[in-house]
């Protein structure tokens, strides 16, 4: 059993040899220029032992552009089930593994990663993620969330940032865009009280390296949701991906964060500088204004009304969670 | 605390429920992910006792509904391990996404399911609909008409699902509470005829460490039929594996099944057809009617998926009409499971019977020595009709 205190000194490789490992995913895989899932997922796996990690995967934008029969860009043991259900076929893997080290046919239980995306986790997932965390099975549970069903064609989820357009909330004459603030999903994996849970971002590679080693290291299931940037579905030009996810730090609507043992929190660095120095956090506006999702809080009129409004909620959850970090 | 039955012996008294419970235990599996269901719960809290007595050295998952269960069951079942659940009614209906993906990906899980009547109205009695309503789903699908034949048809599907060229799923039913709750005497088997009947499964390419192979892909239109039709070419070579696999099992065990069980049919003019517990009842009737001269018998279908049509067309060549017994529906049909692939079967033969379908005991309702009297004056009187006869429901309240 890995102590908390352990937990938190886990360190990963230097980055001069990091970058000499061969990528778990290869390239050539069929993801949208700028889509910051590949980043996502070749961090995660370069941080686990070819040889003795799997990866099960939600079915989402990741799982078919990077396995389209007959080709795989998967270099390491890669299996997809359905959309809901990651957690439980992780589970699954997970027991037989137990079952197989037991009997002596594998030597040890490997690191598990299970991938999923908002829609695959916030909605029709929660259930197969609650139960599996719940009944504790060794694995780590990465949420990487664009905010929306980007594999179906952008469509709502309760992920969705209030007033992003998509095409089951879009933006009319009447209703500017989803009207809903998204869910707490990292309370909600919190609030089963596992060993670790974290917030990630591509703007912090390094970070979120660290984070997924500390959620494998941990003997039981570990939850972290990486914010993923998506120029297609939150039309911003494809090169500014990580800018984007940069900005969510920055602004404070993304903030970086670790919890362990379920109660204790922790800012991570980038936002923690924030914290230090609030002049440092970059007013809503600014992350809006970027991408096309908002454009009608913009044109043809500006809404400072409906901007507030983000704003005052943007404020309101970072100012609970600097509590929750004894701030 | 529960009796220990992993041990060779004589007769011990089980419920039907109790005998798959403990041939999962005599079997051993690595992994059974399992959510409780009436009339399957005794499966689940039986076995629940044989881990926590460490009678077993499985890893049981107490998942948190039955769509996790077979999602965990695939997963687990990726791994190369053996693996093992029991459902019912609502709980396969859940399961029905995950059902396709377990044939598809060539998974042999076996599941027993406690054959109970959908909802709704909320019913928790004895039905094949929850059964039946899979055949599409790429799985081996079995009947048992006793708690002895629940038992051994355990082994028979695990042997069956794990040869490799069938590499398949197996499902088999048991009647809800009139098998899974009734006190039978059951002969059990052991490790050791385990150990000689069931080796270890082999996996060609399993999901584990050091092992970077890709499994459950996207497959579009330039290749999903191909893998589709894998699977049919699967259930082709189950045909014929089956009944090696009974007759292997026979050999040992001295308990001899077939696709179709034929049951007096020698000179029979005309024959019940039936699946499940409704066949023990069908032979006391046969029995009865034959002591009064009547030239009757029945034939038992044991497999649903793959359907034995030749099988069942041979063994009607010679008789002049028949009765199908289904205890499932099916709406807007033209006709019940059984009854509608029974006859589309006969059609291209030129010696085949007349059929007539009936429905039974839905919603566990009893069918009574009457009723199947009712169905065979029903069958003289319709035989050589020279139009189509619509199904009868039998025992309906008026």
């Amino acid at each position: 059993m890995v102590s908390t205190e352990e937990l938190k000194n886990v360190k990963i490789p230097k980055a001069k040899d990091l970058i000499r490992e061969k990528n778990r995913l290869a390239p050539g895989h069929r993801l949208c220029p700028g889509c910051t899932a590949g980043t996502i997922a070749r961090c995660a796996t370069l941080v686990t032992d070819p040889e003795n990690v799997t990866v099960f995967h939600a079915t989402g934008c990741m799982e078919v552009a990077t396995t389209i029969y007959p080709f795989t860009a998967w270099r390491v043991p890669w299996f997809h089930n359905a959309f809901e259900n990651v957690a439980a076929t992780a589970s699954g893997a997970e027991a037989a593994y137990r079952a197989m080290v037991r009997k002596g046919k594998l030597e040890k239980m490997p690191d598990i990663i299970a991938f999923a995306g908002d829609g695959g986790t916030y909605d029709i997932g929660l259930q197969s993620l609650s139960g599996a965390l719940e009944r504790g099975h060794d694995f780590v549970y990465i949420c990487y969330t664009n905010g929306a069903y980007m594999n179906t064609g952008i469509q709502r989820s309760g992920g969705t940032p209030m007033y992003a357009a998509t095409t089951t909330s879009p933006a009319g004459s009447v209703i500017p865009g989803k009207m809903q603030w998204r869910k707490d999903l990292v309370a909600i994996a919190a609030a089963h009280k596992v060993q670790y849970v974290a917030t990630a971002s591509p703007a912090a590679h390094r970070d979120m390296m660290t984070k997924v080693r500390k959620a494998l290291d941990v003997d039981g299931p570990a939850f972290i949701l990486v914010d993923m940037p998506c120029p297609r579905g939150w039309r911003f030009p494809e090169e500014l991906s990580v800018q984007v996810a940069q900005q969510g730090i920055d602004t404070c609507y993304f903030p970086l964060y670790e919890i362990y043992d379920g109660r204790e929190y922790v800012l991570s660095a980038k936002s923690k500088a924030i914290a230090n120095k609030p002049e440092r956090k970059l007013p809503i506006e600014e992350y809006l204004k970027g991408q096309g999702r908002f454009r009608h809080l913009f044109k043809p009129q500006k809404r400072d009304d409906l901007i507030a409004q983000f704003q005052a909620a943007v404020d309101q959850e970072w100012d609970y969670l600097q509590k929750l970090c004894n701030l | 605390m529960t009796k220990t039955t992993t041990k060779p012996g004589k007769r011990i008294g089980m419920t039907g429920d109790e005998a798959v419970a403990n041939a999962a235990a005599v079997i051993n599996p690595d992994v059974v992910a399992a959510y409780p269901i009436t009339p399957q719960t005794i499966i689940v809290e039986h076995f629940s006792d044989f881990v926590a007595n460490g009678e077993v050295d499985t890893e049981y998952v107490c998942v948190e509904s039955e769509h996790s269960a077979m999602s965990a069951c695939v997963g687990a079942s990726v791994t190369g391990a053996r693996v093992f659940t029991a459902s019912a009614s609502q709980g396969v209906a859940l399961m029905y996404e995950i059902l396709f993906i377990a044939a598809a990906s060539r998974l042999p899980i076996v599941m027993a399911v406690a054959n109970r009547a959908l909802s709704g109205p909320i019913n928790i009695h004895g039905e094949l609909t929850d059964q039946t309503v899979c055949r599409d789903t790429g799985w081996i699908s079995m009947f048992s008409e006793s708690a002895q034949e629940a038992y051994d048809t355990t082994f028979l599907s695990f042997k069956i699902g794990e040869t490799p060229e069938v590499s398949l799923p197996v499902m088999f039913g048991l009647d809800g509470f009139i098998l899974t709750h009734a006190l039978e005497g059951v002969h059990p088997l052991d490790r050791d005829f385990v150990k000689a009947f069931l080796p270890d499964r082999v996996m060609k390419y399993p999901t584990i460490p050091g092992n970077p192979v890709s499994s459950g892909l996207l497959a579009l239109p330039d290749y999903y039929m191909e893998v589709k039709y894998q699977q049919e070419l699967a259930m082709t070579a189950a045909r014929k594996v089956m009944p090696k696999v009974f007759k292997e099992f026979g050999e040992i065990t001295g308990r001899n099944y077939k696709m179709v069980e034929e049951y007096k049919m020698d000179g029979a003019e005309t024959a019940f057809v039936t699946m499940g517990a409704l066949a023990g009842s069908t032979k006391y009737v046969v029995d009865k009617l034959r002591s009064e001269g009547q030239k009757v018998g029945m034939l038992k279908v044991k497999t649903f998926r793959p359907f034995p049509d030749e099988e069942i067309a041979k063994a009607l060549k010679n008789v002049e009409a028949v009765g199908v017994i289904d205890r499932d529906l099916t709406f807007g049909s033209p006709g019940p499971a059984l009854y509608s692939d029974l006859k589309a079967s006969l059609y291209d033969y030129k010696d085949r019977p007349q059929v007539f379908g009936f429905v039974a005991g839905i919603g566990g309702r009893d069918v009574d020595v009457k009723e199947y009297e009712y169905v065979y004056k029903q069958v003289l009187k319709h035989k050589g009709a020279e139009k189509a006869v619509p199904i009868e429901w039998i025992g309906l309240r008026k």
